[in-house]
């Protein structure tokens, strides 16, 4: 196992009211996205523990792009990856954004 | 841009979802009356295994089953569901800890039932002593809420059926419903194979797997008083139909279950196959069974065997 | 005086070599090598029938056990090297030189020969190109075919499977050939003649059915997540945008993911009789949701598939069938109708480089090309318009006049950035060109040339490649969508954006997918059992893909 951490501004908050989100399984080739807004608005981290050692740096491409792409401002997102495939890693944390966007249930 | 150019299905549309297919999470959320559910112990808390670090493997926050309560056709029920897809469903120590203090709050309240989504290929191997130390803690909590007067309605359906420890369990529980694709057993079939050689069970003839341990069989030989379709919303009125005819339990039940098995035993105790034994219970075109869709299924079930309300 | 009837007298010593082990033109099956050393020569150019689905196995086992003194060094043209036996024979030297056309199942050691040295190798077509060699310059002496049935005079019934028989017994028996056929049974009245007797000089009863496999069937149960995405992309970026309604397309999982999305997100979107009507296809079982939802009004074959007889029978309305009801595939004309009557191509492949050539070609695997270079390729010769042939047309060269501009077909490669343990679709050079310096050839195996290529499809976008106004702009849509590939990681970030404001790469958001709807309950049908069901019975699976 290894674990990365990931710490970066975003341009705005993301919208909508939910405080926590979940999406995703931890099994061979997925992972569990834990998205929670307990963070300052322009803030984002990245909380990861991954079954696959030695992909720091596509990580962070991944993540990267996912903040700009998606402005995460206030979420902190906890990762259990089970060696996911780097678009899946995207499709999830999209997904996680996604969730976050709607109104608190 | 809008973030989607779709109109959201009905919870009519998504309740017609594949149970087999739904996460854990997403049976819950279809399956209860809508925002009604609430989860004890999070994936927020983050209360993980302390086993599987040792081992080098991924942890999951919730440990693979989600626990809490909720609404069924406007009255409470306790839930727990556990996910197929993280080590294949399989009990740990903190797995089985959510379920047993589940059942335990059930039959302190005594009023509300409790609905287990089985979804399991047994005890996880990483945490053996923990994981059958929680089957026979299960057992026992599932026994007692049903002394309590607590029914416990099991629902199987998922991808890793249900099996092991999980097998015992579901026969404690006061009622099952199965979907074809929801297998109960205790001995896997790779777990026969090995033990008794291939002539005795062949795990990789796919079509001898699900007729000896699918949904279809459980429910023609009274394993599982329901049999669903593989939607969330046959599950769900498959779970609202058991609360509703499911009897007491006491000494009364348990000899009747008795008498079931050991007539079950005697009565097909020398077939050789599932196909027999639906033959011996009057089933016309036995073979045909297997490639029955469910509503033609259902019907001919009901009409092979009542539903034995006094067993169990 | 020249004597200008040598090939007739020829073929009639081989027929009447032949004959002395026939009873009028039946021979028995422990007679087939027997009449193979009878009829055939060293040398011959033979087309043992090698289809994509069915063999002619037990003429082929007959082949491969002839005496070596009597027949040797053939010159084998066939369109599929499919069978093991198929290279045997090269093994054995009872053939020597081949041309041929798809070699999937025996892509490994087809390359592992031709490194070393055992075939000599003409060279790897298309389908429809090496059936029109069959007319000009590598027509067959001898033709080795099957079918599902023959009377007594040689008529033949083909069943469902028809594909190449009627263009090799053409070729053949038309040019001085003789045309031995395998049969599964002798019966005396046959279904439909899909060749007639005359054309037919031998007729071998097989002690078993030709071998068949379910090239097509994909099982819905395997469709993942990031197929569903890019399958989505595709729908709104092309299938709406140009109104595609004639097409072919691939038998990868991501189509497949395409063919269940039809009935569901399609009829969400508001697609059902604008896209997707008219296909030129082989009978993929995952249609059968977007055909009983009423999206296909009709498909034309190349050949047919496993299990899917019963049901075609009864949709007559949507497939091309005999007097008899059965199913009736042509591969020649199929691949023309690909290549002529639909406006777009939408298939996977195994490497896309930088300019947008594809491979389904590796060092140690040489699968050949089937039929995806002419489903994939711009025709030349097309002259009718279309809509979506017209609208790529001027999305390539918006500055041209209208009335002398070509249309383009649309020819789409659609994947995900990394396919099948982890290996990345995109490459910075082919394992095709690697593979021609190593075995010396003219050209490097290309499935489809980048400058015939109008999008690219990944989970992380679209990349239309008909806006891009020069070589640079098409690399940088190009990687603007490889993902986390290396290919992808080295692109100019800045340019990508700049594509991406004006519409060359489109993404997901800017499409307004909802990354939520990438879900298998998204899919018509999630398991082989529910196609049967969608089918109401008459899809009957193979046994490999049950469990029931």
């Amino acid at each position: 196992m290894e674990d990365l951490s990931f710490h970066h501004q975003a341009r705005s908050r993301a919208g909508g009211t939910r405080r926590m989100a979940i999406i995703g399984v931890v099994a061979s080739g997925n992972l569990e996205v834990l998205a929670e807004r307990v963070l300052p608005e322009t803030e984002c981290r990245l909380e990861i523990k991954t079954a696959a050692e030695g992909f720091g740096q596509v990580w962070d491409a991944v993540v990267a792009d996912f903040v700009e792409r998606y402005s995460p401002g206030g979420l902190k997102f906890s990762i259990n990856d089970g060696g996911a495939r780097p678009d899946t890693v995207s499709l999830r944390l999209a997904q996680a954004v996604r969730l976050m966007a709607e109104d608190e249930p | 841009m809008s973030v989607t150019d779709l109109e959201k299905p009905s919870v009519e549309q998504a309740r017609a979802t594949s149970f087999y297919e739904a996460s854990a999470r997403a049976r819950i959320r279809l399956l209860l009356d809508p925002a009604s559910f609430v989860e004890f112990i999070g994936p927020e808390q983050r209360e993980v295994s302390p086993h599987l670090k040792l081992f080098d493997l991924p942890e999951q926050f919730d440990d693979g089953i989600i626990v809490g309560r909720g609404s069924l056709a406007g009255s409470p029920v306790f839930i727990a569901a556990q996910e197929g897809r993280f080590m294949g469903g399989a009990f740990g120590e903190v797995h089985g800890a959510k379920l047993t203090g589940l059942l335990r709050a059930a039959k302190e309240l005594k009023s509300i039932p409790v609905l287990i989504l089985f979804d399991t290929g047994g005890v996880r191997l990483q945490e053996a002593n923990a994981g059958e130390l929680a089957i026979a803690e299960i057992m026992r909590a599932v026994i007692e809420a049903r002394t309590a007067g607590v029914k416990v309605i099991g629902l199987i359906g998922g991808r890793s059926g249900c099996y092991g420890g999980g097998g015992l369990i579901a026969g404690c529980c006061s009622a099952l419903a199965v979907s074809e694709q929801g297998r109960i057993a205790v001995s896997g079939p790779e777990v026969i194979e090995t033990n008794r050689g291939v002539e005795e069970f062949d795990s990789r003839d796919r079509a001898l797997v699900w007729r000896t341990m699918g949904g279809k069989h459980r429910r023609l030989i009274g394993g599982a008083e329901l049999f669903a379709d593989d939607t969330v919303q046959a599950f769900r009125e498959a779970a609202l139909e058991l609360l509703e005819t499911t009897a007491g339990f006491g000494i009364d039940t348990l000899n009747a279950e008795q008498s079931r098995l050991e007539d079950r035993l005697q009565r097909f105790g020398a077939c050789r196959d599932a196909v027999e034994i639906w033959a011996a219970e009057g089933v016309a075109d036995a073979a045909s069974v297997p490639a029955l869709p469910a509503d033609q299924f259902i019907e001919l079930a009901d009409k092979v065997r009542r539903i034995a309300r006094d067993a169990r | 005086m020249k004597n200008w009837q040598q090939g007739r007298q020829a073929r009639d010593a081989r027929i009447e070599a032949g004959a002395k082990l026939a009873k009028g033109k039946i021979v028995e099956a422990r007679d087939a090598t027997r009449l193979m050393e009878a009829v055939i020569r060293p040398g011959d150019r033979v087309c043992l029938e090698g289809d994509n689905q069915k063999q002619a196995d037990l003429l082929c086992r007959a082949l491969l056990a002839v005496d070596l003194a009597r027949v040797n060094g053939l010159h084998m043209v066939q369109s599929g090297i499919v069978l093991p036996e198929h290279l045997d024979l090269f093994d054995r030297g009872v053939a020597k030189r081949l041309d041929y056309a798809y070699s999937g199942p025996q892509s490994a050691r087809i390359a592992r020969m031709l490194f070393g040295g055992k075939i000599e190798l003409g060279a790897v077509h298309t389908y429809l190109e090496l059936f029109a060699r069959y007319f000009i310059d590598l027509t067959p002496q001898v033709a080795l075919i099957a079918a599902v049935s023959a009377d007594r005079d040689g008529n033949l019934y083909t069943g469902p499977n028809t594909e190449d028989t009627p263009t090799v017994v053409e070729a053949t028996a038309f040019k001085n050939g003789v045309v031995i056929a395998q049969v599964n049974e002798i019966v005396d009245k046959v279904p439909r003649v899909d060749i007639p007797a005359d054309r037919v000089q031998f007729v071998v009863e097989a002690d078993k059915p030709f071998f068949v496999e379910p090239l097509f069937t994909r099982d819905p149960g395997a469709i993942t997540e990031g197929q569903i995405l890019t399958a989505m992309l595709a729908i709104k970026a092309i299938y709406a945008r140009y109104g595609v309604q004639r097409l072919n397309h691939g038998i990868g999982f991501s189509t497949a993911a395409i063919e269940l999305l039809l009935p569901t997100y399609g009829e969400r979107l508001g697609l059902k009789g604008k896209v997707a009507s008219h296909f030129a296809l082989n009978p993929h079982p995952a249609l059968i949701p977007a055909i009983e939802s009423g999206w296909v009004e009709q498909i034309h074959c190349f050949g047919s598939e496993v299990g899917m007889d019963d049901y075609i029978r009864a949709r007559s309305d949507v497939f091309f069938t005999g007097p008899d009801g059965s199913l009736r595939s042509n591969r020649a004309f199929c691949q023309t109708a690909g290549l002529y009557a639909c406006d777009m191509f939408i298939g996977s492949t195994l490497q896309i480089d930088l300019q947008g050539n594809s491979s389904t070609v590796t060092t140690s695997r040489i699968a050949g090309f089937g039929g995806a270079p002419n489903m994939g390729a711009d025709a030349r010769g097309r002259r009718h318009p279309s809509a979506p042939w017209l609208q790529a047309g001027g999305e390539a060269d918006p500055d041209s006049s209208a009335l002398l501009r070509r249309g383009r077909k649309l020819v789409v490669q659609i994947g995900e950035t990394f396919g099948e343990k982890n290996v990345p679709l995109f490459v910075e050079k082919l394992d095709a060109i690697e593979l021609a310096e190593k075995l010396k050839l003219d050209l490097a195996p290309v499935m489809i040339y980048g400058d015939d290529v109008t999008h690219i499809v990944t989970e992380e976008g679209v990349a239309n490649l008909l806006l891009c106004r020069d070589a640079n702009e098409r690399e940088q849509a190009i990687r603007g969508v490889a993902g986390y590939t290396d290919v992808g990681r080295n692109r100019d970030r800045k340019m990508v954006q700049h594509l991406r404001e004006r519409g060359v790469i489109r993404r997901p958001e800017d499409l307004g997918i909802d990354p939520l709807d990438a879900d298998r309950s998204m899919l018509a049908a999630r398991s082989i059992k529910d196609l049967v069901r969608w089918s109401g019975g008459l899809y009957a699976p193979p046994s490999q893909f049950r469990n029931w």
